[in-house]
């Protein structure tokens, strides 16, 4: 059963694969915005000097990157129901793909924060300002210019790992694809259309990723 | 196991007794397509890379395959493979389909690694060979591959626990390994949270196991640039 593969059909369905692409896009820009809350808090704590906070923080690090995202929604999508939480699909994936990429986030921020010097907080501190001042108004926004080229690889990561969400019912991508090879039988021409749809977002965010990469060490005695 | 032994309220993983031998079987699975699938990105990934360096003309293919394989998802990879390879007259079952599409897929992020492990390796030293007359296959095999072999150690490592991770999504095209076989267990008894915290728990050890191993052959491995065993 072999046949010659005709791309008109994929034209012809391209409406429903974009629109599904701006639920990828959507799912991914929410994931690692909540990811970065989620992540700069798990970094707060695994470089705080409490104890029992470094070490929730580690073991939270630990477990959410040793865990498959596919078995992470499951988790999320199956669990929060038991304890009587009800969440459309959507709320999920974005749950579970934020409290992954938080996991890895929280490690881009410690080798932010690594890199800056102790002087500037010692600085501050001599100056009178309070630990928490020191952290919004002198740390933070440093360590987030400095990790923005590996945000961007994780916006990159995210956006592949969106597809996965296609299994807890998730129309975004992948699963709006397989609506259409479901109604038309046309697995090639489709499931390619939408794989370079993916290679085409992704191509534009790592070009995202090397102006951002340009522009900062452009201005490198700013922010070195 | 009880839950009060857990301390986790109305949990109860008694339930599991009669099915550790399914999940056992799932673990085995897991572990025997990854093993398979390293192994050929692996080979993938060294092929790759040496056609990229040293054949000018397969150059921009090599990219192509590097940038479709790293661009796309992996399932969408594997829905190709499956589902569309028979119209193109590539019919795999669903473990063999697992395996390949693993394996291409890791073999794009490994060509990568290993890029950067030859660029690492001074250009002086294969001139130095050169001059000496080695040939340039002996070359690569005595001074290349195995100084590179533990440059490449780590990022490989790390590249063989993401690919453990993605092999869940093998269960989607109904490749009977951990997660697939997990499912079948909660479609059977109608629990849920059990079996998931068991699945994750599994994954967790797999990939920390994974990671401990790589750091101890990644010390034994680089013994020699360790400077604190100078002798002088």
């Amino acid at each position: 059963m072999s046949h010659v593969p005709d791309f008109s059909i994929a034209v012809a369905h391209l409406p429903a694969l974009l629109q599904g692409a701006a639920v990828t896009l959507g799912v991914s820009l929410a994931s690692i915005v909540a990811g970065l809350g989620v992540g700069m808090a798990v970094c707060l704590c695994r470089i705080s000097r409490r104890r029992p906070l470094a070490w929730a923080a580690r073991a939270f690090i630990s477990a959410l990157r040793g865990i498959p995202i596919l078995v992470l929604l499951l988790i999320v999508f199956y669990m929060l129901p038991l304890a009587g939480i009800e969440l459309p699909p959507v709320a999920a994936a974005i749950i579970a793909l934020s409290l992954n990429s938080g996991a890895f986030q929280a490690e881009i921020y410690r080798g932010g924060f690594a890199s800056i010097p102790p002087g500037q907080a010692e600085a501050a501190r001599a100056l009178g300002m309070g630990e928490g001042r020191i952290l919004r108004r002198i740390l933070i926004p440093q360590v987030l210019v400095r990790v923005l080229p590996s945000l961007v690889n994780e916006l990159i990561m995210l956006l592949k790992n969106s597809s996965l969400t296609s299994a807890i019912t998730v129309v975004e991508l992948l699963r709006a694809s397989q609506q259409v090879v479901a109604a038309t039988y046309r697995p090639t021409e489709i499931y390619l259309t939408a794989a370079l749809l993916y290679v085409v977002m992704n191509t534009g965010l790592s070009a995202l990723g090397g102006m951002v990469r340009a522009r900062l060490a452009g201005r490198g005695r700013v922010t070195a | 196991m009880t839950a009060a032994g857990l301390g986790l309220p109305g949990l109860d993983f008694a339930v599991l007794d009669a099915y550790w031998p399914v999940i056992l079987a799932g673990l085995w699975t897991t572990v025997r397509l990854c093993g398979a699938s390293i192994l050929l990105g692996l080979a993938v990934g060294l092929g790759v890379e040496l056609l990229r360096a040293r054949v000018r003309r397969a150059a921009p293919l090599c990219r192509v395959y590097v940038e479709f394989f790293r661009g796309s998802p992996i399932l969408i990879q594997l829905f190709l493979l499956y589902y569309a390879g028979p119209g193109i007259g590539i019919t795999l079952d669903p473990e063999a389909a697992g395996v390949v599409g693993l394996g291409l897929y890791g073999g794009a992020y490994f060509a990568e690694i290993f890029r950067s492990g030859f660029e690492a390796i001074p250009r002086g030293q294969l001139e130095a060979a050169a001059c000496l007359g080695m040939p340039p296959l002996r070359a690569l095999l005595r001074i290349e591959l195995p100084q590179m072999a533990a440059l490449v150690l780590p990022p490989a490592v790390n590249q063989s626990i993401i690919l453990i991770k993605d092999s869940a999504v093998l269960s989607i095209i109904t490749v009977p390994e951990l997660t697939k076989q997990t499912s079948r267990i909660i479609n059977e008894t109608f629990t849920i949270a059990e079996p998931l915290l068991v699945l994750a728990a599994l994954y967790w050890l797999l990939v920390t196991g994974l990671s401990a191993a790589g750091a101890a052959l990644e010390a034994r491995l680089t013994r020699h640039l360790n400077p604190s065993r100078k002798t002088s």
